[in-house]
């Protein structure tokens, strides 16, 4: 790692907090803020967003496409090098001339994020919580939360359930959640002959999603060449407003989320996608979408996980909807 | 406070929306897994999701299904009822190598049988490559199927989506 790929951060401030520099940008936090700089703005928003926003960034390894934190501050995934930027995708700065974009190797900003969520997350703060679940993440530094700011993320190679595989959730480890408390925990009846025990495979699919105990947070269940289950458990708002650079689909498995669909990259809105149990929709290539779930939710997110996907992006050649009809 | 998890089922679902303000309703190609069931013909493989050759498939289930075999694993995930679900481990495979989605097998499976699963609502099962299988639902059921676009998958977008 070279000099410039180290993670450079300034001593506490009065609240106890380091700033972090990378490139022309730097980080810093007080009691309820983030507070970006760059040559040519400033911006602020709470830091309850930044860490909810800058959690997924980091376990997501930068994700799909760009993961704005809010309209004006957010990444984009080149798969090896990542962009960050001020305003890029926000019209008001765009025609003022006021945005940045400053790109720079995938692992240099994700050591200099890791660094920045370790050193502003506190002990009673776990930024893929619920807000119902979880302390607040105001105030003096007080302490760390490693273990919730560094859980594994859950990617199974074929299904969970097979054996030498993922395995299901337990009461030991993954207690159900409080609005899942109905779902039924039966398993299915496996009668496997002597020698197909390892292929004879099924597992309650609801159940282990009762039992996930964070949100907004898709993890791998089965794997079809390079299409991906990715469930997730959703509650309260997605902590980033996706703009997804290639099509993914939702199935809405139990209750219901309202989806706020704005243009990629302007950020105008174009529509609001209310999904019930049991309805199927796309997210089209060319916009940005954040989720709004009342209640606890089951949703199925489905990603296609090609590799050859990044060059077709790059290349304008994927295509932005799902079917012609 | 006591909540209440809601599910869809054929018996009791609600479609969702689109509000559209400045977009097509047919870029999201949104439709219902219960209501394309209730139109659909016994073990017909309709596409509700397609991602390139990727595709989700909505199965009604009723009565026993015919035999099938893939190339490829697949995955059903119950949404509704109750399957049993047979699996045969084919003596040689009948799906050529390198053929997307599910076929059709005439008459019964020369092979092994690998064993039977019990399925219920929420649970998901794998349906290994090459292997025959095949369903029997007592009531009507409802599948969703992780696989990939082939000879049997029927699209009919412009019937089941919202526009
Ligand atoms: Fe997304």
């Amino acid at each position: 790692m070279s000099m410039n790929e180290v993670v450079q951060s300034s001593a506490p401030n009065g609240a106890g907090y380091k700033s972090f520099t990378i490139g022309a940008f730097t980080f810093g936090r007080d009691e309820f803020f983030a507070r970006i700089a760059w040559p040519t703005g400033t911006h602020v928003l709470s830091v309850d967003v930044f860490l909810r926003a800058l959690q997924r960034d980091v376990a997501w390894d930068f994700f799909y496409g760009t993961v704005n934190f809010d309209s004006v501050i957010g990444t984009v995934n080149h798969y090896g090098t990542v962009d960050l930027f001020a305003g890029r995708y926000n019209e008001s700065y765009r025609k003022a001339e006021l945005d940045y974009v400053e790109n720079f190797e995938s692992g240099h900003l994700r050591e200099t994020f890791k660094a920045m969520l370790e050193d502003w997350t506190n002990s009673e703060f776990d930024p893929f919580a619920s807000p119902a679940e979880t302390g607040k993440p105001f105030g003096e530094k007080s302490g760390s939360n490693t273990s919730a700011i560094t859980r594994r993320r859950v990617a199974a190679n074929r299904m969970v359930g097979v054996p030498g595989d993922e395995q299901i959730r337990t009461d030991a480890s993954h207690p159900i959640n409080r609005m899942f408390a109905d779902v039924s925990q039966d398993e299915p009846l496996l009668e496997a002959e002597p020698g197909f025990e390892n292929e004879v495979a099924a597992f309650n699919l609801f159940a282990y999603l009762s039992r996930s105990d964070v949100t907004w947070n898709p993890s791998v269940v089965s794997v079809c060449k390079e299409s991906l289950y990715c469930p997730t458990t959703e509650e309260y708002i997605l902590p980033v407003i996706h703009g997804n650079d290639r099509i993914e689909w939702f199935v809405q498995l139990s209750d219901e989320i309202r989806w706020e669909v704005e243009d990629g990259d302007t950020g105008k809105k174009r529509a609001a996608v209310t999904m019930k149990a049991g309805d199927v929709a796309a997210m089209p290539g060319d916009i940005r979408h954040q989720g709004y779930s009342p209640k606890r939710s089951m949703l199925l997110v489905w990603e296609n996980g090609s590799p050859d996907l990044p060059r077709l992006i790059a290349a304008g050649q994927a295509p932005i909807y799902p079917v012609d009809f | 406070m006591d909540y209440t998890t809601k599910f869809g089922s054929l018996s009791s679902y609600e479609k969702g929306r689109i509000d559209v303000i400045d977009d097509d309703a047919k870029h999201y190609a949104f439709s219902n897994i219960f209501e394309v069931a209730e139109h659909a013909k016994p073990w017909e493989k309709i596409a509700v999701g397609k991602n390139m050759q990727y595709v989700l498939e909505v199965i009604r289930a009723e009565g026993t299904s015919p035999w099938r075999t893939c190339a490829h694993d697949e995955f059903p995930l119950v949404m509704d009822g109750q399957l049993v679900l047979e699996l045969v481990k084919l003596d040689v495979p009948l799906a050529p190598e390198g053929k997307n989605g599910s076929i059709a097998i005439s008459g019964e499976p020369a092979g092994k049988r690998m064993g039977r699963i019990t399925l219920r609502r929420g649970h998901q099962a794998l349906l290994p490559a090459n292997s025959a299988y095949r369903f029997h639902a007592e009531t009507t059921s409802v599948i969703l199927l992780q696989t990939i676009l082939g000879d049997d998958t029927v699209q009919k977008w412009a019937e089941i989506c919202l526009s």
